[in-house]
């Protein structure tokens, strides 16, 4: 089993380098690999999350531990080691990433410009957030990190389309200038932090596990979280350090926005609890009001700011940051029915963000326009589409039965657990406006009489229709049956110190 | 001087070099028939034999004279200053064919440049580090200006020498000061007589310091004595601007972390946050002022000195563990920035443009070059997977661990400065469209040397254990215990 985690790793960087192999004239067998790489991973995705044993004990599974460096410098027995394992919060996230790098390149097939480059960069991109998921020596974890950030510029610069608002332009290159120094800029707070907890902690090893073990002096404990907290919040769309969020999503090619707001923000709020909570207990319970405070003006801004939007995947890009804002929340009510909530809506926000950016790339594809006020009544002509689009809005305002539902449900719960009835009641409202901007974007964009300029639009192509279905299948997994995700996930959570 | 040991064997390297640049002058002269490309193959077996026949020493510790160390340091730096000679001879080949004259003597220079540089890295006394020093120094001088008909050249190579010569001065000035307080140049015995004070120290001590502080930080191009790097940068023949980039501080720094640890570490509460500051202060203005560059070679060259500010780190933090870990990322920086000259000299040899919007298009021309690029200059950003990351991330801890953390959060931010105007390069070669769509011809002697140094940045980035072990080794040689059960009677 471990060799599965590790597998995890290996293959997407093995089909990275075939694809370097590969003439770039063959653009169809780069493309044959991309899929059977995708495959391979989206099936050890789902048997890592299904075998995992969910029975209580400290949750770490299929560890793999080789020394890296040793000995040396500063550097003690296990110094910094490959050192690999799953528990029940990483769990449900590998799964997503699976379901979601798949998804991805089904709605790849049809890059026909520089297809080789593009899947060597994405296939990194993914083993850089496979990495983290599974990491358990903080500079390995660090290091998959920053793997998983530095592909985005070229995939966002190159491959990227540039908007056009009339009376000024968003280009591509502005876009992924900005999405990489800020997460980098966030980085550079996370290697402060490190560096702190290592020389604090005075072990001489990165190895979280011992690293979690140590109780740090509660004044460390202060001042050091914050550098996790805002280091991994700009890549977890934390207000106000968001802004690269819609831009980067919007300039990215689809198949990069749905890794990107699906899973790779992910890693921030991931890295908050991995990191910040789980080694820095108390640091977490000092400044959770705080991250309580910017999670709900998250949630509250990016709804208000998505409910203003012309822009579909401008509106989408706003909705991440709302219910990122939800994740933040959910880990700031320190309890395990909310931090529980929270890791449920990284997956749930996952799958139903990519459905969507899926479905808004396969409008622009034909369009090449994506103001909703512009279409209307395409329905008609794209019925699948539509549909599509509507379940993924519907998990996004919580309907039950729907993913979104059961993460926020248990957020909410949590939060008013916590005593954080303000923070809950902000939610619901934040929960308000998702379902007033998505009833308005299906009815302005799908419904109604039919916007004559569009009787021309075909359906999605069938690439795009089997990520849509994937994604959905997730949706509805966890909408239907919870059960498997909130038991490796609470069986994690609890044991964690400081959560109660 | 009591207790001589005359070993000359000791220094077979370094004959075989200075026999070798001889040889190659000669080889110019006699049977010039040869051409000037294969000549610049033929010096390059000079200094990678050099670097060979060194290993001999692995594990040895021994000195010659009282004045050079054999031992694991000076075998590590021998073999790494053999290594980047015969790359600059094997980089410098097809350029100096194109645009160069009297390749003989070029070769020689460099040569000797290796000679110079180990001397630097071997030398336990004052007097014989200093005449290393200039050996190096005077050999840059004349590189840095071969290009007579380019004026760039003549004043990049003019200003190199002028401030060269002053902070000469300076740091002999600076020997001068320490010899009249402390009555030795033997760094050991300036350590004894350092760690001996009970009173106050005299201010001509003190002077001294600085004095060999500045005109060591004209070698590495610390600010603010980093004035000239730009023009020698941009003047310089390109492989001698990879020559100066990677040897000329790689000496400097072996030379100082050496004599910091065995003379000046009982002052060190005194002379830390004099070091530290002069780090802020390059890596500040090398990172901010590289931003604004539109030439690739000013660029690197800026970039450079941010390189030293964190190199300074190591300096600053100075203790067995930061030492192993400059010299670790020392020969990680060093090779990837051979690396991305290399590329830049493939670029010029076949374009004979340096300005950064000229490469655009470059991945669509040469894909295999704008990514060996590509990767070596992620690497200078400290990305991962290249040697970059692992080698700042320890460089960086190490300075943490000794109370040195808002340095070292400092030079973290500077890092990610650094990604801007690398990005920017990269925007170039992989955005923009190139002028005219016709393939690079392959040149596969220099693909072979990128390929080698691009899987050492991999290497080390990757598995830097082997070269880790190494490092340590070399830099465990230098500390006191190991230096005092060796010392010679001292006069």
């Amino acid at each position: 089993m471990e060799y599965v985690l590790l597998s995890l790793i290996v293959i997407p960087i093995a089909c990275a380098v075939l694809f370097v192999l590969v003439p770039s004239h063959y653009p169809q067998v780069t493309r044959y690999i991309a899929l059977t790489g995708g495959l391979a991973m989206f099936t050890l995705s789902a048997v890592v999350f299904f075998v995992y044993e969910f029975n209580g004990g400290s949750g770490l599974r299929y560890d793999l531990q080789w020394d890296w460096l040793e000995d040396v410098g500063f550097l003690g027995d296990h110094g910094i080691s490959f050192f690999l394992a799953v528990d029940g919060i990483a769990a449900p996230l590998v799964l997503l990433n699976g379901i979601v790098i798949l998804a991805g390149v089904f709605v790849s097939w049809n890059i026909t410009h520089r297809p080789k480059d593009f899947f060597v960069l994405l296939f990194l991109l993914v083993s850089g957030v496979y990495g983290v998921f599974i990491s358990q020596d903080l500079f390995f974890f660090f290091f998959w990190y920053e793997v998983a950030v530095l592909p985005m510029y070229l995939l966002i610069a190159v491959w990227g389309a540039s908007s056009d608002f009339g009376t000024f332009t968003r280009t591509k290159e502005y876009g992924a200038m900005k999405l990489t120094m800020m997460l980098v800029a966030g980085s550079v707070l996370i290697f402060v932090g490190i560096f702190a907890t290592f020389t604090e902690a005075g072990l001489g090893t990165f190895d979280m596990t011992e690293l979690r073990a140590v109780t740090y002096s509660e004044d460390f404990q202060k001042w050091c979280f914050p550098f996790f907290m805002v280091g991994f919040g700009v890549l977890a769309g934390m207000w106000p350090l968001h802004t690269w969020s819609p831009d980067g999503h919007v300039a990215a090619p689809t198949a990069v926005s749905m890794l990107h707001a699906g899973v790779l923000m992910k890693l921030g709020a991931f890295g908050i609890l991995r990191v910040g909570i789980q080694i820095l207990p108390d640091g977490a319970e000092f400044w959770s009001p705080v991250l309580m405070t910017v999670g709900v003006t998250g949630a509250l801004y990016g709804a208000t700011s998505a409910l203003t939007q012309r822009d579909l995947k401008y509106m989408v890009g706003y909705s991440s940051v709302s219910h990122m804002g939800f994740v933040l929340m959910g880990l700031a009510s320190m309890n395990t029915i909310g931090v529980t909530g929270s890791v449920l809506q990284m997956f749930a926000h996952g799958v139903m963000t990519a459905l969507m950016f899926t479905n808004v790339g396969a409008v622009y594809d034909q369009a090449h326009l994506r103001d909703m006020t512009k279409f209307g009544g395409i329905a008609r002509v794209m019925p699948r589409h539509a549909a599509f689009f509507t379940i993924a809005g519907l998990s996004s305002l919580g309907l039950p039965g729907l993913a979104g539902f059961v993460a926020e449900f248990h957020i909410f719960v949590g939060l008013f657990q916590a005593g954080y009835w303000w923070a809950g009641a902000a939610g619901i409202l934040a929960a308000a406006l998702t379902t007033t901007y998505i009833t308005r974007m299906i009815a302005r964009a799908y419904f109604g009489p039919l916007n004559e300029r569009w009787e021309g639009l075909k359906e999605m192509r069938i690439g795009e229709q089997a990520a849509a279905a994937l994604l959905i299948a997730g949706i509805l997994f966890m909408g239907l049956w919870p059960a498997p995700f909130v038991d490796r996930i609470t069986d994690t959570v609890q044991t964690i110190p400081g959560i109660g | 001087m009591t207790g001589t040991n005359l070993d000359w064997e000791l220094l077979a390297p370094e004959f075989i070099i200075a026999g070798w640049a001889l040889a190659v002058v000669l080889l110019d002269l006699f049977w010039g028939r040869l051409g000037k490309e294969p000549l610049g193959y033929v010096a390059a077996i000079g200094p990678l034999a050099a670097a060979g026949v060194s290993l001999i020493w692995v594990d040895d510790t021994r000195n010659f004279g009282g004045l050079i160390d054999i031992n694991d340091y000076t075998t590590l730096f021998r073999v790494f200053f053999g290594l980047i000679g015969g790359f600059a001879c094997i980089a410098s080949a097809r350029y100096v064919r194109q645009g160069l004259l009297h390749p003989g003597e070029y070769y020689a220079l460099i040569l000797m440049t290796v000679i110079g540089a180990t001397g630097m890295a071997a030398a336990r006394e004052l007097l014989t580090a200093y005449i290393s020093l200039e050996l190096l120094s005077f050999s840059l001088y004349v590189l840095t200006s071969y290009a007579k008909f380019d004026l760039r050249s003549n004043e990049g190579g003019l200003k190199y020498m002028l401030l060269g010569a002053f902070s000469s001065a300076f740091l002999l000035y600076g020997i001068g000061l320490m010899y009249g307080v402390t009555q030795t140049t033997h760094y050991d015995g300036i350590g004894e007589v350092l760690s001996g004070y009970t009173e106050d120290i005299e201010f001509a001590m003190y002077l001294g310091l600085a004095l060999i502080i500045g005109g060591l930080g004209f070698k590495v191009a610390a600010v603010p004595f980093h004035m000239y790097t730009p023009d020698a940068y941009e003047g310089a023949p390109l492989p001698v601007t990879a020559l100066i980039s990677a040897i000329s501080k790689a000496a400097a720094f072996a030379l100082m972390l050496k004599l910091f640890v065995q003379a000046f570490i009982p002052l060190i509460d005194d002379w830390r946050y004099f070091v530290a500051g002069i780090a802020v202060a390059t890596m500040a203005l090398g990172n901010l002022v590289a931003i604004q560059q539109s030439n690739i070679k000013r660029l690197l060259a800026y970039s450079s000195i941010g390189q030293v500010g964190y190199l300074l780190l190591g300096i600053a933090a100075l203790s067995p563990e930061s030492a192993s870990a400059l010299v670790l990322h020392m020969v990680g920086y060093v090779t990837t920035n051979l690396a991305a000259f290399v590329a830049i000299i493939v670029f010029y040899n076949w374009s004979g443009r340096e300005e950064i919007h000229e490469f655009r298009g470059l991945a669509e021309r040469a894909p295999y070059l704008a990514l060996s690029l590509t990767i070596a200059l992620f690497s200078l950003a400290g990305m991962p997977l290249f040697a970059g990351f692992a080698t700042k991330f320890i460089l960086f801890q190490a300075a943490a661990q000794e109370d040195l953390l808002w340095l070292a959060g400092i030079a973290a931010f500077f890092s990610f400065v650094s990604l801007y105007y690398y990005l920017v390069i990269i925007r170039e070669m992989y955005l923009g469209q190139p002028d005219e769509t016709t393939r690079f011809p392959t040149p596969w002697l220099e693909y072979a040397a990128l390929t080698v140094l691009v899987a050492g940045v991999f290497f080390v980035g990757l598995y830097p254990k082997p070269l880790f072990d190494a490092v340590e080794d070399s830099t465990d040689s230098i500390f006191p215990p190991a230096a005092e059960a060796q010392s010679v009677t001292q006069p």
